[in-house]
């Protein structure tokens, strides 16, 4: 077997395990750290896939500024009592994630591999390509995105500047 | 195969002895200085048999085996794994960023061409800001896994204070990287090896003459995104005047209040580790990296005319050399600020980050771009 899919074996085995401690462990604190060292692995898959660029970002904005502010906020309620086991959302839970799993299977059972797959080339993921493409034939929905962002900014500021 | 693995393996010692090593000379010259700053003696009790004299060596040793004897406490109530793994974050963070940073240009050893980095990523500077994100684990983890609220108070700050400060930090560098056109820190380096007059247009005569025979340093193309780097990189470091998060007179100790021993240790190694990769990085981006004015690949080319011709390894020699010594310069200028001004208030640094080192990175951008589209 090649290296590469060594490594991208033991990479989702440490994924899937770090996702399900997010579900599964009762400290808020700790899932929340599980979930910094899954957004990592997803990072380190990205990386593999010839996408460097979106890899680090994904480090650089999911687990080093909006995870921080999670657990900020965590920190600051300080839920020290364990959340109760509700038993209606249990049913809710699992009657999705089965559907969720159903249907994955379907689709993986009688898909089809692509006729010509394309391979990425090493330049696939490069800050010059994803740049060129962004501000090029996405330009419109990039300049959206950012006033879309801008508006949530103000909105931010509104909130917080309210009057006394 | 094998020595590819080997060469690189060496590289990455070769840094990590260097940045560790470094970082404990720092503790010690931390101590030294602010003697010499407020007219003390300093650091002078670590003898060994009786020989006190050799003050660094000895302090070297002294220090490690003294916090290693310690006991190691963890609060009762704290949480023990996470209180552990906090301080391996926060050196572990500090030590992998100078991964990228290069120390030299190519060494040619017969066939081999050794690139003097340890990894050469096209994403470069977006690296070390990623990794840096992740800095703020180490204090955060450290804070709460101590239950004690001094220093949950201080990562709370700490982290408020990273997070505001690497925004300020990464527009600062908008503009170099707008000027040398790449995120690579090796092509950086070597961008800066050229003279500013390479970059002018053949009309401005006067210029080209005076200003352009400057090497094209970051710090002659962008002063103010020097500045603002320069202030960000300390805030991000935690350290006085930006040393709010430890803040020993209101917080005891911040975020390590509750750590002793091996452990303290780390936090304590992982803060120099992170000035010599500040130092680095400033080095990289707005000093010429390993450059040295007007040296070339083949020895130096002076622009009044004059040349001397350098075999390789010399070339290599002083290009190592120069990086190192930069580096050191800019290591004692981040300790001497830590012993010659006060510290902020919350509120003013806060306010810096925001208010001041924020439009003037945007308006560092806009200027910056302005300026390569009339050159055009």
């Amino acid at each position: 077997m090649d290296a590469s899919v060594i490594l991208f074996y033991v990479i989702s085995v440490l994924l899937v395990l770090s996702s399900l401690m997010v579900v599964f462990l009762r400290n808020v604190v700790h899932c929340a750290l599980a979930l910094v060292v899954a957004l990592f692995l997803i990072a380190i898959l990205f990386v593999m896939l010839h996408a460097p660029m979106v890899g680090v970002l994904q480090v650089l904005v999911y687990a080093g500024a909006i995870m921080v502010l999670f657990l900020f906020v965590i920190m600051f309620l300080n839920p020290t009592a364990s959340e109760p086991r509700r038993k209606l959302w249990w049913g809710f839970g699992s009657a999705a994630a089965l559907l969720l799993a159903a249907s994955l299977a379907a689709l993986l059972s009688n898909g089809e591999a692509p006729a010509d797959p394309v391979t990425a080339t090493e330049t696939f993921g490069s800050p010059e390509t994803l740049a060129k493409s962004l501000f090029t034939d996405f330009v419109l929905p990039f300049e959206i995105t950012s006033v879309l962002l801008l508006v949530a900014i103000i909105g931010a500021v509104v909130l917080a500047k309210r009057e006394p | 195969m094998i020595v590819d693995i080997g060469i690189v393996a060496v590289k990455a010692f070769l840094v990590l002895f260097m940045v560790l090593n470094l970082a404990g000379i720092l503790g010690w010259i931390e101590r030294k200085g602010s003697a010499l700053i407020q007219d003390r003696i300093g650091a002078n009790r670590a003898s060994v048999f009786g020989f006190a004299g050799m003050g660094l060596i000895n302090t070297l040793i002294a220090d490690p085996l003294k916090f290693l004897t310690k006991e190691d406490f963890v609060p009762p109530e704290g949480d023990k794994f996470l209180h552990t793994l906090a301080p391996c974050m926060t050196l572990f963070t500090a030590l992998v960023t100078f991964a990228v940073i290069p120390f030299g240009d190519v060494l040619v050893l017969g066939e081999r061409v050794i690139n003097l980095q340890v990894a050469n990523l096209n994403i470069g500077i977006l690296y070390v800001f990623a990794i840096g994100s992740l800095g703020v684990y180490g204090i955060v983890i450290g804070a709460w896994a101590s239950n004690n609220k001094f220093s949950l108070m201080g990562a709370v700050r700490g982290s408020a204070q990273m997070i505001s400060y690497e925004v300020a930090m990464g527009l600062s560098v908008i503009g170099i990287l707008m000027v040398f056109g790449t995120l690579e820190l090796q092509e950086i380096a070597r961008g800066q090896g050229t003279l500013i007059r390479d970059m002018l247009p053949e009309s401005a005569g006067f210029l080209r003459s005076t200003v352009g025979r400057l090497p094209a340093w970051g710090i002659f193309l962008q002063p103010l995104a020097f500045l603002l780097f320069f202030t960000a990189a300390v805030a991000e470091t935690k350290r006085i005047p930006f040393d709010l998060p430890e803040a020993e007179s209101e917080l005891v100790a911040g975020y390590h209040v509750e750590y002793s021993g091996g452990k303290f240790l780390m936090f304590f190694a992982g803060e120099f580790a992170e000035i010599v990769t500040a130092a680095g990085l400033m080095t990289t981006l707005f000093f010429g990296g390993w450059q040295v004015p007007y040296l070339m690949r083949d020895g130096f080319h002076f622009p009044w005319g004059e040349a001397v011709v350098l075999p390789h390894l010399a070339v290599t020699a002083l290009q190592v050399g120069a990086f190192t010594l930069k580096v050191i310069f800019f290591c004692w200028l981040q300790i001497l600020l830590r012993w010659s001004v006060p510290r902020f208030r919350y509120d003013q640094v806060m306010r810096l980050g925001w208010k001041m080192l924020l439009p003037l990175a945007l308006l560092n951008v806009i200027v910056t771009a302005i300026v390569i589209i009339a050159l055009q």
